[in-house]
């Protein structure tokens, strides 16, 4: 495991400036992981997407990251000036985000957003031609297999549906064959027979490419099939990790009580379980 | 495809049809309610009787109302706006003397006003809060509390009076005058296509403090409007789709946020640009620019009716017109808002 790491973080806490004091998003947290599958679950406010944007570096003032060391490759993150980090993000690490109405941009047609990306870094770092470049935005849109993608690259966001707005996004972060995927709840947006399409694609592009997939939830029943290992965070802190398939079998009281609070058919007809929570739960075991 | 756009094209044309009706329907409506006598400012109040009723049979006041309407609204279509009763010449070419005044007054003001005010709006939406954004809100806060002839009048006795770096009230100086034919009524323009660059930079010298004046207000406008689209535009998700695909930090804020804010911003500029259009008076005045806006105040302190229809109307459909303007560019620039 410890020659294949791929990203490796260290001590990262994010933490915002509050009239009641500073608050904690995410408190000195510490996971690693290699071309896998990894989700992070918990529930809104658990930290989960403020980890993902702080390993981007994409926690904007007056917010901020303090981490020991957030290694990409071996790669310290922490260390590389704005314009090394630019690189990375979208190169190296890449981003897909929870609803594409709101993640893509609405003047900008489908092709110019995908062809942008490759510009700043496929086509410019490597001085290709601007046809090289609208060909590889055809090529990826028929990669997350969009019919007809000359038409769907001239289109605008708004003319997509959900589901399409979603391939566009993935295959608009995968141009530039990035290392690590994080995909922050990206299908929560969606109709419940269009996530597992969605799903179904990323899988296959991230299996196929070779990367490594973060992928944020809250969804314990999907991350239990969709994922090789699982990390639960309860306000800030990873409680508990365990194997995707081991996910009956958690430990943590937190863990226990989310995974008794699913709706299931052998319940029928009695009430739906509650969390009750307990304060010793925010120190890791 | 023709056909799509010819239907547009005819909706257009009714839109702005009706809407200059109503305009010119009100305003007559107004000029005859108001109890200003246009016969006594012809015949004077000591006339006769049968004097009297002559001159107003003449000038068509004793038919029905709505004859008159109708009878102004065919004066109007053929091109005739009356007579006005101060300068005696035809309200169209008084219009076509003065217009064209506040026109190149009003232009350059929104041209710099632009320039100014969206940068400065977008430096005050990036650097929220700090000294960029307290720099502006002061500007802006002394661009809406001080009352412009102050400021004008302040204006001219430094840099005209005192320091002579400027041209003082007018459009030339005396010794200008007539040189240049008129063509546009744009002096600048007029001047630089006949060559006249001693007409050109007198008239530019007169523009500089007017022009000044004006583009600082539609600056603090468009400045403040600016910063509080950004502001909405910088917080929004494909914003941080922009950073994660690495886009430098100028080509998220000019491309991305700006490309989005603009949209908003079409109507902003063609609202402070038509304000200014219709007469800054108090700028027209101090200035004594002879501009659409103090020829419709002297109208209207001379109770000449026609003159204050003819102007009502050129402001209105200069409003129409801008309207229709922004309606385009705002097809241009956000594809929701082009028909499908």
């Amino acid at each position: 495991m410890a020659q294949d790491t791929l990203l490796e973080v260290d001590g990262l806490t994010v933490r915002f400036p509050s009239v009641h004091g500073p608050i904690e998003a995410v408190r000195d947290i510490s996971f690693a992981m290699g071309r896998e599958k990894i989700a992070i679950v918990g529930e809104s406010g658990s930290g989960k997407s403020m980890t993902a944007r702080a390993i981007l570096d994409l926690i904007r003032p007056p917010g901020e990251r303090i981490a020991r060391s957030i290694r990409l490759d071996g790669t310290d993150l922490t260390r590389l000036s704005p314009r090394q980090m630019r690189q990375v993000r979208g190169g190296r690490i890449t981003m897909v985000m929870q609803d594409p109405k709101y993640s893509l941009n609405p003047t900008m047609s489908v092709g110019a957003q995908l062809y942008e990306n490759w510009l700043i870094h496929v086509g410019k770092p490597k001085r290709l031609s601007r046809a090289a470049g609208q060909k590889a935005v055809l090529e990826m849109l028929e990669a997350v297999q969009i019919n007809d993608p000359p038409r769907v690259a001239r289109s605008f966001p708004h003319e997509l549906s959900g589901g399409m707005g979603q391939r566009v996004m993935i295959a608009m972060m995968l141009i530039p064959q990035p290392e690590l995927m994080i995909a922050d709840e990206p299908t929560s947006a969606l109709d419940v027979t269009v996530q597992m399409e969605v799903l179904k694609l990323m899988d296959g592009l991230v299996a196929r490419n070779g990367m490594g997939l973060l992928f944020i939830s809250h969804d314990l029943p999907l991350v239990s099939r969709f994922c090789d290992r699982v990390l639960i965070m309860y306000r800030g802190r990873i409680v508990e990790e365990c194997r995707a398939d081991r996910l009956h079998e958690a430990q943590h009281p937190y863990t226990q009580g989310l995974l008794s609070c699913l709706p299931s058919y052998a319940q029928r007809g009695h009430p739906l379980a509650t969390l009750s929570r307990d304060a010793g739960w925010e120190v890791a075991p | 495809m023709p056909a799509r756009f010819l239907r547009r094209l005819i909706s257009f044309a009714l839109t702005l049809a009706l809407t200059l009706f109503g305009l010119l329907a009100v305003t007559f409506v107004i000029a005859r309610v108001v109890p200003i006598d246009p016969v006594i400012a012809l015949v004077g109040d000591k006339a006769p009787a049968d004097v009297y009723a002559a001159a107003r049979a003449h000038l068509g006041l004793d038919l029905p109302l709505w004859q008159q309407f109708i009878i102004y609204l065919r004066d109007v279509l053929s091109g005739n706006l009356g007579s006005s009763s101060t300068t005696g010449n035809p309200v169209l070419s008084d219009i076509a003397h003065t217009f064209p005044a506040t026109l190149e007054l009003a232009t350059y003001a929104i041209i710099v006003g632009i320039g100014l005010g969206i940068p400065l709006g977008v430096a005050a939406a990036v650097w929220q809060g700090r000294w960029p954004d307290h720099l502006i809100r002061v500007v802006s806060l002394f661009g809406y509390s001080v009352p412009v002839f102050w400021l004008g009048l302040v204006a001219l006795l430094v840099f005209y009076a005192r320091l002579d770096w400027v041209g003082g009230p007018g459009r030339l100086d005396i010794a200008y005058d007539y040189i240049v034919e008129p063509w546009s009524g744009l002096l600048t323009v007029d001047a630089a296509a006949a060559g006249e660059w001693d007409v050109f930079w007198n008239a530019v010298s007169h523009l500089v403090l007017p022009v000044a004046l004006l583009a600082y207000f539609s600056m603090a406008y468009i400045g403040r409007m600016t910063r509080s689209f950004m502001i909405d535009e910088l917080g929004k998700e494909y914003i941080t789709t922009a950073r994660v695909k690495g886009a430098s930090e100028a080509r998220v804020i000019w491309r991305h946020a700006l490309g989005n804010a603009a949209v908003p911003l079409i109507t902003v500029v063609a609202l402070s640009y038509a304000y200014l259009l219709e007469g800054a008076v108090l700028t027209e005045t101090v200035f004594a620019w002879p501009g659409l806006g103090s020829y419709i105040t002297q109208a209207l302190f001379d109770a000449d009716m026609a003159a204050v229809l003819g102007g009502t109307l050129v402001v209105g459909a200069s409003f129409v017109a801008l309207n229709i303007f922004s309606e385009l560019v705002y097809a241009w620039l956000d594809p929701r808002a082009r028909m499908k």
